[in-house]
């Protein structure tokens, strides 16, 4: 099939523009592992959490902080997409005699891959620092599954944003919602703490399914409503960002 | 010689603005065709509908006999664009790039393709080199390369050489006249009325949407008017004279105090002044006869708009 092999030959540039770019490393797995050293070794002491002992708050933040690892890293396939977008790679990949969309399924692989190299690294310095888990085989392929679901949701959200937007700065700052919305969230308090406006519309968020999904799953709790709640938001924003997505593709 | 494109008709706007009006012309096989016209004149966007990344509205375009819209992916395989923002890839290497567009154009081998294009193109050295630290010389070269791929017969190139020095300009120019004696049909556009001129078959002038004029250099050069006789006289005395002497021919005086003589009436015009400067003892310091350039076709059909 052409399709996949110019996917995965395109996919391939994009995996060396990453991989060559110190900056883009460095905010991608060095600034998640700082957040959760600042929040397990700083700010650790003083959050109190009922029914947790303290030794366990790396446990309780972990599933987070792999979260905002995949969406730091969406900031920088909104860039990719934008500079090829605005300096012509598109026009020069599109009138080639490929399939038009591989040139956009390239960018969405080289970014999930990614993605999910950077969790890896994030998740590696959790177990360094004491994370701990009880998840059988069976729940650990579920969570592999739900961080690579949330992977190509937030990749294919990013793709509208950096095909509309106008510069690379504005191609970007969409993460910073996604990033936003993760820390009014359960990512690193239970929602119960917050103000009630704020409690409630934490508690209803996206993010909230997906963290304390991942979260039962490593403690290998019920996982209950939540679990459906994730796979619906995650599908269900997937194929919306994807309709628009390509839509917008096939204009620009 | 038969027609690789013929363009028929074509209209396009964007949204209130139409951009081209009924453009028609033909491209012969083999040869170099040279798109002219101003800034926002819809040079680009008439190579975006010729290379089917633009739909347009109206219009029909025939590549190699084929009907452009119903056989894009058959036509796709025989022709490559270069836009005019400069498409090579600032991470990879020269090598990369090259070998990225032969993958994706399915050649069997890439490796070789990419070694031997570098080659062509003077840039072994540079070849693991990252892209972003060529010359813009450079960075062109490879850009015209990557286009070479695959050796397809038609090349599209959108004002190949702006913002390239007088020299990078030359060698590209011998580039693209080499790419022709290969058999290569080129479609370029330009701002640079001197690079239609060397390069060019045929030249188009893109203005209001239409295709106003076109034809072979020499024969735009003469829509642009005629030849001049310029005379620089070595004072003011014989500048006088010499302009109440000459009251019976269409004379100007420049800014840079040498006199224009307008040879409308034929080259033999010069003859008949010459001959009345030196029987009134008319000093001249030095003569010359102007052919007419293509900036005057340009200056002129911009303003017969
Ligand atoms: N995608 C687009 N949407 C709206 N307007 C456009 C679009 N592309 C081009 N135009 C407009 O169409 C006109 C022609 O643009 P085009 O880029 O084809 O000109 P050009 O002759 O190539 O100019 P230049 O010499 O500056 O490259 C311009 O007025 C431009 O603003
Ligand atoms: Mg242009």
């Amino acid at each position: 099939m052409n399709y996949i092999k110019d996917t995965i030959t395109l996919s391939g540039r994009l995996i060396k523009h990453n991989l060559r770019s110190l900056d883009t490393i460095i905010t991608v797995v060095a600034m998640p592992v700082m957040i959760l050293l600042g929040m397990v070794y700083l700010f650790g002491g003083s959050m109190q959490i009922d029914g947790l002992p303290h030794s366990q708050y790396v446990s309780y933040i972990l599933p987070g902080i792999l979260l905002i690892t995949i969406a730091t890293g969406s900031a920088y396939t909104a860039l990719r997409i934008n500079i090829d977008k605005t300096n012509g790679m598109f026009d020069r990949f599109r009138s080639m005699p490929i399939s038009k969309s591989a040139v956009l399924s390239g960018h969405v692989l080289s970014s999930v891959i990614f993605m999910l190299t950077s969790t890896a690294i994030v998740l590696g310095v959790g177990f360094l620092i004491g994370f701990r888990t009880d998840a059988s085989p069976l729940e650990w392929v579920l969570i592999l599954l739900l961080i690579i679901g949330f992977a190509i949701m937030v990749t294919w959200l990013s793709v509208p944003f950096a095909l509309a937007a106008k510069s690379i700065d504005g191609a970007s700052s969409f993460s910073y919602l996604i990033l936003a919305l993760l820390f009014v969230s359960s990512a690193f308090a239970p929602t119960d703490n917050m103000p009630t406006a704020l409690a409630s519309f934490a508690k209803h968020q996206p993010m909230t399914n997906v963290i304390s999904t991942i979260r039962d799953l490593f403690a290998s709790n019920n996982v209950g409503n939540d679990g459906w709640l994730s796979i619906i938001w995650l599908v269900g924003i997937t194929l919306i960002s994807w309709w628009l997505g390509t839509r917008i593709y096939n204009k620009v | 010689m038969e027609n690789k494109i013929v363009v028929n008709g074509v209209n396009k706007s964007f949204k209130n603005h139409h951009v081209l009006a009924g453009v028609d012309l033909t491209v012969s096989s083999g040869s170099i065709y040279a798109l002219l016209g101003a800034n926002g004149s819809g040079k680009s966007t008439l190579l975006k509908i010729i290379t089917g990344l633009h739909d347009m509205d109206t219009g029909e375009v025939t590549v190699n006999g084929l009907e452009l819209t119903r056989n894009l992916r058959q036509i796709r395989q025989t022709f490559s664009l270069n836009s005019q923002t400069s498409t090579t890839d600032g991470v990879l290497t020269g090598f990369e790039n090259l070998q990225l567009i032969a993958k994706l154009r399915h050649l069997p081998d890439p490796t070789k393709v990419a070694d031997d294009l570098l080659n062509q193109f003077d840039l072994t050295d540079a070849r693991d080199r990252r892209v972003a630290a060529y010359s813009g010389g450079m960075q062109r070269r490879l850009d015209i390369a990557m286009s070479l791929v695959g050796e397809p017969e038609i090349l599209f190139l959108d004002e190949p050489t702006t913002g390239l020095d007088p020299k990078s300009r030359n060698d590209l120019w011998e580039v693209i006249l080499d790419l022709k004696r290969r058999g290569k049909t080129i479609f370029l556009t330009t701002q640079y009325l001197e690079e239609a001129d060397q390069l060019a078959d045929q030249i188009g002038f893109l203005q209001n949407g239409h295709i106003v004029a076109t034809g072979t250099p020499s024969e735009m050069k003469k829509l642009g008017g005629h030849s001049r006789l310029q005379l620089i006289l070595p004072n003011t005395d014989a500048i006088e004279s010499a302009v109440k002497l000459l009251s019976d021919f269409d004379i100007s005086e420049q800014e840079d105090g040498s006199l224009m003589v307008n040879l409308d009436a034929g080259v033999s015009t010069s003859l008949k002044v010459l001959t009345l400067l030196s029987t009134h003892n008319i000093p001249l310091s030095s003569f010359q006869v102007l052919a007419p350039t293509l900036d005057d076709t340009f200056m002129q059909l911009i303003k017969g708009a």
